[in-house]
């Protein structure tokens, strides 16, 4: 085992809650050492504050390095730099809208509290219409919105910029 | 979902809005004992966050519709895991081998640090959105101003639940709008929700010993800057939902020594109930 196959194996570890990508993709991977006995140490960031998947997700990384051959396997979580999702790569998002998960916008960065939403619509990721509503901006998931499709009528999630 | 009137009738599980006759239960008769002042600073930020999560989590399978049902969840999700983080925190500072779950279900009442606004019962659906309003808005300029603090722990908890508020706010805003600019039932509702917690916001704002010691520790935020922002946010979002600002009268306090109102005692009793009969339970 070494960093490069260690990040291999990470990279087949899907999101629970999102299993068309790997928790790599999603980006709450920050960091992975391996040492000469094989012994892996992953640092990982939560993506909500009270996200009940990252109890999962240390689960499967574990069993996923360890059957892997990683002779021990250390998960560390730190909050900062906070998760954001535009760490998630442009190849993600692709398959996130393939699976009928609008993607993240950019973040929102102002300091300033924004009381009047001006955001632009989000593209429905069945038939590409911006003809869409926001129906309301807290999903199935803590990372998801659920808007409704004006053209094709269908309701999707949207993965939320944070 | 929208603005209809019936959305605040429907509720039928209000469990009685806050009382105007309500004040702080007498304290320890010597007077409170505090701890260290950056353990209890997070307390107190801790506190809020976990009490104000557990009453949103309330209203789980009872939300006036199914959006707002998730909406609520979610807001509870993110403040109990702020509150894990903080108490986690404070546990570490402590240093007594406490951690976020022995501060979580092994207190007692005199021994929680949250504000009197945060414990006050759910009520109906307007009670609570006027709430999370007031407090979503004190969050996101505190969490503003602790975000450069000299404290690594707390600056990174700072960052990481600014992003989750800012949703939380734009939500709650939203709502105090919708009703208050709504029928003449939900105007006068939230008219009077707000009449009620209006005397929970002092507290909020108050600068005692413990926020002199942290902010000579450099964790200094500024109160009164901090109120003057608060202020005119909750002005201009009044303003857009037609409702009257309460005039800033006699102010109800107590929460951060531990002297609460009799609400807390039985929130905590649910709360705890099962940690206490089963310590050490792992699921
Ligand atoms: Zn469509």
């Amino acid at each position: 085992m070494n960093t490069a196959r260690a990040w291999e194996v990470l990279g087949t570890v899907p999101d629970p809650e999102v299993p068309v990508i790997s928790v790599v993709e999603l980006g709450i991977v920050r960091e992975v050492m391996v040492d000469a006995e094989g012994a892996v140490e992953v640092v990982i960031t939560p993506t909500y504050s009270g996200c009940p998947a990252m109890f999962e997700i240390e689960k499967d990384v574990r069993h996923a390095l360890e059957a892997a051959g990683a002779s021990t396997v250390t998960v560390r979580t730190v909050l900062s730099p906070a998760w954001t999702t535009d760490w998630i790569p442009a190849s993600a998002r692709e398959k996130l809208r393939a699976y009928g998960i609008a993607p993240p916008g950019p973040a929102d960065r102002g300091g300033l509290v924004s009381l009047v939403r001006a955001r632009p619509p989000v593209a429905c990721p069945w038939c590409g219409s911006t003809q869409t509503t926001l129906q309301s901006e807290f999903g199935s998931t803590a990372c998801k919105a659920i808007h409704v499709c004006g053209s094709c009528r269908q309701p999707f999630d949207e993965f939320k910029a944070i | 979902m929208g603005a209809q009137g019936h959305d605040a009738e429907d509720v039928g599980i209000a469990a009685g809005a806050a009382q105007a006759g309500d004040r702080p239960v007498a304290g320890p008769s010597r007077g409170p004992r505090l701890g260290p002042p950056l353990v209890e600073y997070l307390l107190r930020l801790g506190d809020d966050r976990l009490i104000l999560g557990h009453r949103l989590s309330e209203w789980c399978g009872h939300g006036p519709i199914l959006e707002e049902d998730i909406a609520l969840a979610n807001f509870a999700l993110d403040l109990i895991g702020q509150a894990a983080s903080l108490l986690r925190l404070a546990g570490a500072v402590e240093g007594a081998g406490r951690d976020e779950d022995a501060l979580a279900y092994f207190r007692d009442g005199v021994q929680f640090r949250n504000s009197l606004l945060v414990e006050q019962p759910r009520g109906d659906f307007g009670d609570t959105i006027v709430r999370q309003f007031l407090f979503d808005a004190y969050s996101v300029l505190l969490w503003e101003a602790l975000l450069g603090a000299p404290h690594e722990g707390l600056a990174a908890i700072a960052a990481k639940a600014i992003k989750e508020d800012r949703y939380h706010l734009r939500h709650s805003s939203e709502w105090v709008v919708r009703l208050g600019d709504g029928t003449a039932e939900s105007q006068a509702r939230v008219q009077g929700s707000l009449d009620r917690l209006w005397r929970y916001t002092g507290e909020l704002f108050e600068a005692d010993a413990i926020d002199q010691a942290v902010a000579a520790q450099g964790i200094a935020v500024d109160h009164r800057a901090l109120k003057a922002r608060w202020d005119q946010l909750v002005d201009e979002v009044l303003a857009r939902a037609t409702l009257v600002r309460p005039a800033d009268g006699p102010m109800q306090r107590g929460g951060r020594t531990g002297r609460h109102t009799e609400h807390l005692g039985h929130l905590l009793a649910t709360m705890q109930s099962v940690a206490r009969a089963h310590p050490g339970a792992r699921w």
